[in-house]
């Protein structure tokens, strides 16, 4: 009898799908930003009040943004990789300190102003970089997270490459590793830089 | 010390579970009667070890043993007592600890109230539970020791997550846990079943009280956690259609239809396969259920840390069990006699239909929940599938089975009239049509909200449902014969569904919300009541701080509620957390949730935070009419009929 054959039949269907799926990451999620030009801003530098950066001061070169913040579980993990990677590889990293302070750092019921944000994030980013090593050329500050809207900032930590060009070529959300730098950002990176 | 001992006694308890799968059921196939004896020992044997294995973990979490790796990361010394003990099962490792001690813990009752049974049959059940209970401690001993040390111990803990900190959640995992691996009982009796190649009506009859009680319990903990996520998530929501809480109605919606099948097989010997069938899945979709969860494929709220060596090793063990049983049931089903004749108007007839349609609604939800996984596995790219999708289907599935409830309530077994159906239940169709057509209109006249197709279709769904059930006990109570528990059971149960489907009806078609800032003393309107912000003050909690506003609630001038909804930050985490503030009516909840403190008055300077309002009409109904499903199904549980079974079977 066929018919009591189905079930087992539609079941390893599943299954296969199901094996399948084990081998993908769900966190990999296409950005509507890859292969568009990198949204610009201008924002003050961890270093001072004097200097501001945007993208449009890195044209002409191939780099990363990666999206951190001291508060952030997940960047911790992932920075070591990072500093690593910067001294073994000639490719500017600049850092997106995003939201570095949070509501609950406000006292209750009132609001901080922006100087006194930027110094508390300046004091806590500056510290965690002095005893955990510095992979970035150039770390701005996003206190209200406006650029992080702009590069539809998922979740921290998050990584892009750019070209010479300005363009979003690479987007990751989360935590990087050894396979992806050697795999997937190395080889692009390369590519990147001979065009 | 107390955590290696734990560990050992789970590596021990994977080698009684095996001898618990293996000799019995070697026995019951060589009829050798002291092979199988050794069943119901082994049961007892296992369940000791893994419940010391269990209270190792939670000692170790109690006394804030920080040198227990999965301590360090769900503990924290400032956590309270009641929260570290249920901080046991606040993670991975932990709720697969729990998961195999309830496995151990059915697997215990099934031997000790198993002594009406044939000895091969209860030799052969609690052998499929310890195959499946072998598999289960092996995951945890090769893939996810609970017991694992860090050395150094850290000086605290991470913290259980704020989230988790609440008293529903203490007792949520356990009661669905429950749920999900009672079904093992009932996908148990049905392997044993098969292999014995006796699939009569006795097998149907011993076990629908389990599968009832493992269904209580199932429908408990999807009520509990339906009822947490409204409580705590801070948003009014309390279904999201999110994939873990699918994992948990696929086993609910299978559960019931098994629960209606067991019936016509048991009194009638009809659907006999059908009934295996939706036994052994809804046990695979209880399994299917723990994949999705721990395997990391699908993100959502729940979502867990993914290592793949655990997705694999779920994956293996799911495609063996459920592979292998539905081989067995291919093998042996057409060997199944056919039940007795029924007519295409009968009880038969109506539960045949409606276990199909709570088959195909699974099918639907299991499509929603995979269908991102099957379109990324086929290289389609990458989707999410959202609560359009399941409200689209899911609705016009229910809308018949709701309907069949009560005509399946009032026909006879075998053969029934359309005529004295229809004779019998006309007045009771009329006044459900003409509720749900004249409540909207009132409620539109006094202003409550706009009529929406949606709203009459539930309506008329509860109101045929309740005048049904009620009608038939009204006839049934005059006549002579004593009334057994289980028909009591049924009509709470079904009365149950009712006051849910009322509930939802109504909290969809009428709820409101509006989201506001306000400072000290500013008013808000939601219906008739007016919210006042009274004070915003700090307060100390023990592992949080948190900004507390209370709020006067006043209808018709008079002070009905205060509210005092919360902002709490815990000490551990960057993310605050929103703790609402509820007033409980039995046709209203008002909901308050404190947001973020925003800019000062432009004009006066004055503080100024947001806040979200919620206007529940009849939500506390969903709960009620849960609880009423969990009554009705401990009644027919309890039904006599069970025991007098087992007593007599004693006697002989």
């Amino acid at each position: 009898m066929k018919k009591f054959l189905i079930p087992l039949v539609f079941f390893f269907g599943l299954v296969i799908f199901l094996a399948v799926g084990l081998q993908r990451d769900p966190r990999e999620i296409p950005s509507p930003l890859v292969d568009k030009p990198a949204p610009e801003f201008k924002l003050f530098t961890l270093a001072n009040n004097e200097q501001q950066f945007g993208p449009q001061d890195m044209r002409g070169q191939v780099w990363m943004l990666n999206v951190w913040a001291t508060w952030c579980v997940a960047c911790r993990e992932e920075h070591p990789l990072l500093v690593q990677f910067s001294k073994e590889n000639n490719l500017p990293i600049v850092g997106l300190s995003y939201k570095e302070v949070q509501p609950q750092d406000e006292p209750p019921g009132s609001k901080m102003t922006p100087q006194a944000k930027r110094d508390l994030a300046r004091l806590r980013s500056e510290k965690w970089l002095r005893s955990r090593g510095n992979p970035y050329v150039v770390t701005v500050l996003d206190l209200d997270g406006r650029v992080g809207i702009d590069y539809g900032v998922y979740g921290v930590p998050e990584t892009y490459v750019i070209d010479k060009q300005g363009v979003i070529r690479y987007k990751l959300i989360g935590v990087m590793t050894p396979e992806l730098l050697a795999q997937k950002i190395l080889p692009l990176v390369n590519q990147l830089q001979k065009t | 010390m107390i955590p290696e001992l734990g560990h050992y006694a789970l590596i021990l308890a994977f080698w009684v579970a095996l001898a618990q799968g293996v000799i019995p059921l070697a026995g019951a196939a060589t009829a050798q009667t002291a092979w199988q004896a050794m069943a119901k020992p082994a049961a007892a044997v296992q369940f000791g070890l893994v419940l010391l294995s269990f209270i190792a973990l939670a000692l170790a979490f109690v006394g804030n043993d920080f040198s227990v790796l999965y301590v360090s990361q769900h503990s924290n010394s400032l956590l309270p007592t009641i929260y570290r003990f249920a901080a046991v099962w606040g993670g991975h490792e932990g709720s697969l600890l729990l998961w195999a001690f309830l496995l151990s813990l059915w697997s215990v009752s099934v031997a000790l109230f198993s002594r009406s049974l044939p000895l091969a049959m209860s030799a052969r059940v609690l052998g499929v539970l310890g195959l499946i209970s072998t598999g289960f401690i092996a995951f945890i001993v090769l893939t996810s020791n609970p017991f694992e040390r860090l050395l150094p111990a850290a000086a605290d803990g991470r913290d259980l997550n704020p989230l988790l900190q609440d008293p529903g959640l203490i007792i949520h995992p356990p009661m669905l846990y429950m749920g999900y691996v009672g079904f093992s009982v009932a996908f148990a009796f049905a392997i044993a079943a098969l292999l014995s190649g006796r699939l009569d009506a006795a097998w149907a009859r011993w076990s629908r009280p389990w599968t009832l009680i493992a269904w209580v319990f199932l429908t408990f903990g999807i009520g509990l956690g339906s009822w947490w996520a409204y409580d705590e998530l801070g948003w009014g929501g309390w279904w999201f259609w999110d994939p873990v809480e699918n994992a948990s109605l696929m086993p609910w919606l299978f559960g019931t239809a098994l629960i209606h099948a067991l019936m016509v097989t048991e009194k009638r010997g009809g659907f006999k396969a059908w009934t295996v069938l939706l036994a052994i899945g809804a046990f695979s979709l209880s399994l299917l259920g723990t994949f999705l969860v721990r395997s990391g494929v699908l993100t959502s709220v729940h979502a867990f840390a993914a290592d793949p060596r655990r997705g694999v090793f779920v994956l293996i063990f799911l495609a063996t069990v459920v592979g292998s049983s539905l081989t067995l049931f291919a093998w042996r089903a057409p060997q199944v006699t056919l039940g007795g004749r029924m007519g295409l108007i009968s009880r038969e007839s109506f539960l045949l239909a409606n276990s199909v349609l709570l088959v195909v609604a699974t099918g639907a939800v299991l499509l929603g929940t995979i269908y991102p996984l099957v379109i990324d596995a086929l290289n389609l790219g990458k989707l999410s599938v959202g609560a359009p999708y399941f409200n689209t289907v899911f609705v016009p599935l229910l809308t018949p089975v709701l309907l069949l409830i009560v005509p399946g309530v009032w026909s006879s077994w075998k053969e029934a009239q359309w005529r004295v159906l229809f004779h019998r239940l006309k007045w009771v169709a009329l006044g459900s049509v003409l509720i749900a057509g004249l409540v909207p209109a009132w409620l539109q006249m006094l202003a409550q909200g706009d009529w929406t197709p949606t709203i009459s279709l539930g309506l008329l769904l509860g109101a045929w449902i309740v005048g049904g059930s009620l009608l038939h006990i009204v006839d049934r109570l005059p006549k002579p014969g004593r009334v057994p528990w289980s028909y009591w059971g049924m009509h709470l149960a079904h009365l149950g569904m009712a006051v849910v489907v009322l509930g939802i009806t109504l909290v969809k078609g009428y709820e409101m919300e509006r989201d506001v800032r306000m400072g000290i003393d500013d008013t808000v309107s939601l219906r008739s009541y007016t919210f006042e912000l009274k004070t915003v003050q700090e307060v100390d909690g023990p592992n949080y701080k948190a900004l507390r506003a209370t709020l006067d609630v006043k209808q018709d001038q008079r002070v009905v509620a205060q509210l005092q909804p919360e902002k709490r930050h815990y000490f551990s985490s960057a993310m605050p957390m929103t703790e609402a503030a509820i007033d409980t009516g039995w046709s209203r909840d008002l909901y308050v949730a404190l947001g973020e403190v925003v800019e000062p008055h432009a004009q006066t300077h004055a503080a100024q935070w947001n806040l979200h309002f919620y206007y529940k009409p009849f939500i506390s109904w969903l709960w009620a009419g849960g609880l009423l499903m969990v009554l009705g199904g401990l009644v027919a549980a309890l039904d006599k009929r069970y025991r007098r079974a087992a007593s007599q079977k004693d006697s002989h």
